[in-house]
């Protein structure tokens, strides 16, 4: 029996003046102890849904999720003592410091008032919080939040870690940051749920990943394994002049298994194959007869984003433009 | 941020395990930690501290200056017979901030932080409306010394004046929790200030706390006398002692009874809305 596991979980929203939405529909997933599982899916996928299911925020309809062999169902309070949840939209109060917040709740998981305290002052420390210390967390910025938000998750050190699109709205180097923390806690033997749209984060963080869609898993492995599920690879090209690209495309056309694409600056362009180094030979023949300079040319595998668009018959990024959205609907 | 990898095991290894303290002794703890966090949040951002002790001294000066010469109450002052009036007004309107702050409070995702921690849910509407307690005492204590700076005296004795302080300040806190429901059930913390004024504003002001009903028109001075405010008016003003010789208060059982009727009011809403509102805690994630 796996350390979570969750069995055809099914819940049904019911909006004010809106049809009905089936926001899971069948899910089941299993996590081993110590590992970290990415949960993947486009805006929409039920992702979130998920997470408050495991983390008792909501019931679901039907279904049954055990963690430790505790049903969150039946025992949620149980549940509660073990878990830490850094949720897709901050949860701090505004008007404490990050150190009152992380205190108020070690007091709520009922720490001595010593102990809380101390371990309080230990995550400002590790989680270079000093700024926000003695300052009401109002005014700090989305990244300063989301870390004072992961700190409360981890005042005790729990036995599962949910994490609901950790650096979703982060810039570059905060992301970057976050990252580096996941990894830390993950080879700290933490078990890790997260959730995520970025297929480059779940490659990086997660040992293994399900891929959801409309409320069910639509596929489930290894990041490889996921990747090897498309199958090939794909050639890739960057040209000296953008004015070889259309002879370039006209090359991988004849190779390829679909259409080129052609990357913003219209000096790239690359093609998925069925064999790559036969491919990429002829490719690089032609481009050569045709006395074209390339500046590079390589054979990739296939990235989650064609796995995605494989799966599901669109690409992952659909949902995006919603995410200014945000808050209202959670 | 860089968090070494090594200082994160040695911190997750140092972590404090989770106690399971008793029911009560976790109630009282939670009750205590949500409250604490209130008090945080009025002395951090004291506008609702300003406006709650403003508001009610102007109110006392207003009716004691301006219309205390226009309005005349027979065998009677007008400012002893208003001060239970705008007592009464005052901690009504107090008893708002508790819905209006529990649906910031979901719009924020804190609760959401709360509803996952192993604390008491009923703990964190314990806590909010102790906030609304506070203060509203604060008002309470600002009123009773601006109106004995004017004039308005307890004319009974003191125990019954403190019973009539306790008796308004109880009937807001069963109110609180009427709004913290709210607050749990709205989409957006502005709908409760609409909700707020659409209600209480004719429960306060068509009733027996700034005129007495006896000279209202016949359907007004109905309604003013089945009003619970009033209800809770007249029994204040009895317990003070301002009830004015000789005043023709209503027929109504609950103007020939205002104490008991309050009490009974009183009982009626937290046993009603103390576990609706902890119900509907329970499941604000799965609504629209
Ligand atoms: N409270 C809610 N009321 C109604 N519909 C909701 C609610 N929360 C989520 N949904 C809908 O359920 C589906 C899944 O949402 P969610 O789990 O938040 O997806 P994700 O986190 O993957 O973006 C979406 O179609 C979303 O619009
Ligand atoms: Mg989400």
């Amino acid at each position: 029996m796996a350390f979570l596991e969750a069995e055809d979980l099914r819940v049904t929203y019911h909006p004010r003046k809106a049809p009905v939405v089936k926001a899971l529909d069948g899910l089941s997933l299993d996590v081993p102890q110590g590992t970290v599982f990415g949960l993947l899916g486009p805006n929409g996928a039920g992702k979130s849904t998920t997470v408050k299911v495991l983390t008792t925020l909501i019931r679901a309809d039907s279904g049954r999720a055990r963690i430790d062999g505790i049903d969150v169902r039946e025992d949620p309070e149980e549940i509660r003592r073990r878990i830490g949840v850094a949720g897709q939209y901050a949860a701090v109060d505004e008007n404490l410091t990050a150190l009152e917040n992380l205190d108020m709740v070690g007091r709520l998981y009922h720490l001595s008032r010593t102990d809380s305290k101390r371990r309080a002052e230990e995550l400002v420390a590790l989680f270079d919080l000093g700024e926000a210390k003695s300052r009401p967390v109002k005014g700090f910025s989305g990244g300063m939040r989301r870390r004072i938000d992961l700190a409360c998750a981890l005042v005790i050190s729990p036995a599962v870690l949910f994490l609901d699109e950790p650096t979703t709205g982060l810039d570059p180097r905060s992301r970057l940051g976050m990252w580096d923390v996941i990894e830390s806690l993950a080879s700290a033997g933490t078990t890790v749920l997260l959730t995520t749209q970025y297929l480059e984060e779940a490659d990086r963080l997660a040992d293994d990943i399900a891929v959801i869609d409309r409320g069910q898993v639509i596929a489930r492995g290894t990041a490889d394994e996921l990747k090897a599920r498309v199958g090939g690879r794909r050639i890739q090209l960057t040209l000296v002049s953008a004015d070889d690209l259309p002879a370039a495309v006209a090359a991988l056309q004849r190779v390829g298994t679909g259409a080129p694409d052609v990357s913003g600056d219209g000096r790239a362009a690359s093609v998925t194959v069925a064999e790559g180094a036969p491919a990429l030979a002829e490719v690089l023949a032609e481009l050569a007869r045709q006395g074209i300079e390339l500046h590079d040319a390589g054979m990739q595998r296939p990235t989650l984003d064609d796995v995605f668009l494989r799966l599901t018959g669109h690409a992952a990024e659909d949902g995006e433009a919603d995410e200014t959205e945000g808050r209202k609907g959670s | 941020m860089t968090v070494a990898a090594d200082r994160v095991t040695t911190s997750l290894e140092a972590a404090p395990v989770p106690r399971e303290p008793s029911p009560l002794a976790a109630w009282f703890s939670d009750g205590w930690i949500t409250t604490r966090r209130n008090l945080i949040k009025i002395k951090r951002v004291p506008d609702v501290l300003v406006f709650t002790t403003l508001q009610p001294i102007m109110f006392v000066l207003l009716f004691s200056y301006v219309y205390s010469g226009s309005i005349q109450i027979p065998g009677s002052d007008y400012k002893e017979f208003i001060m239970a009036g705008i007592f009464a007004q005052t901690v009504v309107f107090g008893a708002t901030w508790s819905g209006y702050a529990t649906a910031q409070d979901i719009r924020d995702g804190i609760i959401d932080r709360f509803r996952t921690l192993p604390m008491r849910p009923s703990a964190v509407l314990v806590g909010r409306t102790n906030g609304d307690l506070l203060i509203n005492s604060i008002s309470m204590v600002v009123m009773i010394l601006t109106g004995l700076v004017v004039g308005w005296r307890v004319r009974s004795s003191l125990l019954e004046g403190l019973a009539g302080v306790v008796l308004l300040l109880a009937f807001a806190y069963a109110l609180s929790w009427v709004m913290v429901f709210i607050g749990l059930s709205v989409r957006s913390p502005e709908v409760i200030n609409n909700v707020s004024f659409i209600v209480l504003f004719p429960l306060t002001f068509i009733s027996n706390a700034f005129v007495p009903s006896e000279n209202l028109p016949t359907p007004l001075r109905i309604f003013a006398e089945w009003n619970p405010v009033s209800a809770l008016v007249l029994a204040a003003r009895q317990l003070f002692g301002n009830v004015p010789p000789g005043m023709q208060v209503g027929d109504t059982w609950t103007m020939q009874n205002p104490v008991q009727a309050v009490l009974i009011g009183i009982a009626v809403l937290l046993a009603v809305f103390v576990p609706l509102s902890v119900w509907r805690f329970g499941r604000i994630g799965s609504r629209a």
